[in-house]
């Protein structure tokens, strides 16, 4: 019993890390990032480089690929984002929009990825040493990931809850035309979210890179999850994401325990549904007016 | 000025109307969809175009293929199919009658040859399949003659992993208790079918069966069923993503077992890079006997032109494949795709696998299960052809 927990409790960290950057891009920046699966594979790949030819471990290897991502999102959003921002009418047409656009930009990135790297599929071994906690062996690397994703979701939530460019990033996800109206640069902290997110998701994929093999053309299996996990929480909360995350990660590995392996896909589906049925807005998503 | 640039631009020009014109006729257009992108995206560039591409450039720095009294070289018109079957059809429609190729090799996986093959079919071309490993062979043999299958059937390879675990049994090198799992799928579900009763009927005693959806890495809890079920062995028909994570599990948890066996990806160079040392002793569907000379040349040529290791299972088989294609096409003596046909149907070959000779349209000579062995995956179980080595127990992890 405590294994399944224990399992399903790295298992969501895993999910944190597809999901988290996804709730800011799409909560704040209002931008319905379908490249999101790209963006982590991209961070697969870089970790894998950096730690095959530099052998930067990907643990540090954070360090450089944050930054990098921070900085290309901001350059994608600044560049092919913001004219459709600007020239949206409603957040209906945006969504559409930035749909369209995050779909062509999903196959420019795995279009980069495949002249790259090729189609291959890709691993490394990277701290795949057994770590035991309560008896148990596990993944010493999905232990570091999950540690990892819990600090990246604490770090979050203080900028989000207790600093003043948080609690601005806030007020746009609620609202970004109030937001306008008390001295909130909407344009700016909606392209610092999408950064900000571009990045998490990034090193999501660089933590996750030690463990699962990828190729370039996997992007949307992380998509599909992220959505999932975004939309069950409730729209840009972080807190809703972690905690659908939490549901989904130990679910699946009960189910897959408990009853059977092949139900674990029905199994976030049902839970999904059932999210959705009772609290359309997701768990912690507000009301729309 | 103005008139040399004139002339210049009509030389151009005139290059450009001459060259297809004087060069067509020794030229063999030769067309390929498969896989760049997609699920099966990966097992293609491993496995599928770097054969082809060590094909073509073989046959034409060899000067071209004898046709006839004709010496012609090969122009590859590739496309991707994304792995989606609907785009398979549709680039085989295009390479038949927009491109008009001569000739189609076979594009990959079991799924997108048979929802192919009756668009090549119907536009008459050969088509030799080198990555289908499906019980529908002779059906689809006997319903598209064109069709040619070199991979074997799910009951063969279902069968050689029971062969090499009876023998492993039967030297009393594990017990009975066996742990079975699958991914969710065509494939899975069908290598089951074949090897389950078979297990039974050897007296194995199934302890753990689950099967999985497909794409699924997240394999922990599986792993640690399994474990808890105590097996002697065990056995995973599975896709490479789980292929890999099952194993890293299996490591990880401490799963100890005698023989232990993965399905797809095992045979794949980068499995023995990923777990090294750990990797000896595991099995896996494929194998090639690269004791045989002509195998190891093979892997050699490949290595030096397609700058990658082959894969040690479907690489072998595509590769002879084309070989098939290539010596059919030289025997006929002509580009005529039905008496190309008739050709395969009733020539031998001789390729890297050794010698080709269908019987109704299937090659019933396959090797099954593979062994990783001093970082060679060898054949220790085979159906109509000799292996490489006996099974031997799996050292602890």
């Amino acid at each position: 019993m405590t294994q399944i927990l224990v399992t399903g409790i790295l298992l969501s960290g895993t999910y944190a890390l597809i999901a988290l950057g996804l709730t800011l891009q799409y909560g704040v920046a209002r931008i319905m990032n379908l490249a999101n699966g790209e963006t982590l594979v991209a961070g697969c790949f870089i970790a894998m480089w950096l730690f095959a030819t530099l052998t930067i471990n990907p643990v540090v290897g954070l360090l450089i690929i944050a930054p990098a991502a921070f900085a290309a999102n901001w350059g994608i959003y600044r560049v092919a984002l913001e004219p459709l921002v600007k020239r949206a009418k409603s957040r209906g047409q945006l969504e559409v929009d930035s749909i369209l656009a995050t779909f062509g930009l999903l196959f420019l990135f795995q279009g980069i990825m495949l002249l790259t790297f090729g189609g291959e599929y890709f691993n490394y071994t990277f701290l795949a040493q057994r770590f035991e906690i309560l008896g148990s062996g596990y993944g010493l690397n999905r232990v570091v990931a999950f540690a990892a994703a819990v600090a990246i979701a604490v770090a979050l939530y203080f900028f989000l809850y207790r600093t003043r460019h948080g609690t601005a990033m806030r007020a746009v996800a609620v609202d970004p035309k109030s937001a306008n109206l008390v001295a909130i640069d909407v344009a700016r902290t909606a392209a610092i979210a999408f950064a900000l997110g571009g990045a998490l998701t990034a090193c999501g994929g660089a933590l996750l890179s030690t463990f699962y093999t990828f190729n370039a053309s996997m992007g949307v299996v992380f998509t599909m999850k992220a959505l999932i996990i975004v939309i069950m929480g409730g729209v840009g909360d972080v807190r809703g994401a972690v905690l659908a995350a939490l549901i989904l990660g130990v679910a699946e590995t009960a189910v897959a325990s408990l009853i059977d392996p092949s139900l674990t896909l029905a199994a976030t589906y049902t839970l999904f549904i059932v999210v959705l049925l009772f609290r359309p807005q997701g768990m912690f998503g507000r009301q729309t007016t | 000025m103005k008139r040399r640039t004139l002339f210049a631009t009509a030389v151009c020009a005139a290059g450009l109307l001459v060259a297809p014109g004087a060069f067509a006729q020794d030229v063999l257009r030769i067309g390929a969809s498969a896989p760049k992108t997609g699920p099966l995206g990966g097992g293609g560039a491993v496995t599928h175009w770097p054969n082809i591409r060590l094909w073509m450039h073989e046959i034409n720095e060899a000067g071209g293929l004898q046709v006839g009294d004709r010496r012609m070289t090969i122009e590859l018109i590739e496309y991707d199919d994304q792995t989606n079957p609907e785009i398979a059809i549709q680039n085989i429609q295009r390479l038949a009658t927009v491109d008009n190729v001569d000739f189609i090799v076979t594009p990959y996986s079991t799924g997108i040859n048979v929802a192919t093959a009756p668009m090549i079919n119907q536009h008459g071309y050969p088509h030799i399949t080198t990555s289908a490993a499906t019980d529908g062979v002779v059906e689809f043999a006997r319903r598209w003659p064109n069709s040619f299958w070199m991979l074997g059937t799910a009951s063969q390879l279902g069968e050689g992993v029971v062969q090499a675990f009876s023998q492993l049994r039967d030297a009393g090198d594990i017990g009975d208790r066996i742990a079975l799992v699958y991914v969710g799928d065509a494939f899975g579900q069908e290598l089951v079918t074949a090897a389950k009763p078979q297990l039974l009927e050897a007296g194995f005693d199934i302890v753990y069966e689950a099967s999985y959806p497909f794409g699924t890495q997240d394999v922990a809890p599986i792993v640690a069923a399994a474990k808890a079920a105590e097996p002697d062995g065990f056995i995973a028909f599975s896709y490479p993503g789980d292929t890999f994570a099952l194993t890293e599990q299996a490591q990880i948890q401490g799963l100890e077992v005698g023989a232990f066996y993965t399905g797809v990806g095992t045979a794949f160079p980068g499995f023995r890079d990923r777990f090294g040392d750990a990797s000896e002793g595991i099995m896996g569907i494929g194998g090639v006997n690269a004791e045989d000379p002509k195998v190891a040349d093979y892997f050699a040529r490949h290595q030096e032109i397609a700058g990658s290791e082959p894969d040690y299972w479907a690489s072998a088989t595509t590769y002879a494949g084309l070989q098939v294609l290539a010596q059919a096409i030289e025997q006929t003596g002509s580009t005529d795709k039905a008496a190309v046909i008739e050709t395969i149907k009733n020539g031998t070959f001789d390729t890297v696998i050794g010698t080709i000779d269908f019987i109704d349209n299937v090659n019933p000579n396959v090797w099954t299960v593979g062994q990783w062995r001093d970082g060679k995956f060898v054949a220790v179980a085979a159906d109509g052809i000799s292996v490489g080595a006996d099974p031997v127990v799996k050292p602890a992890w």
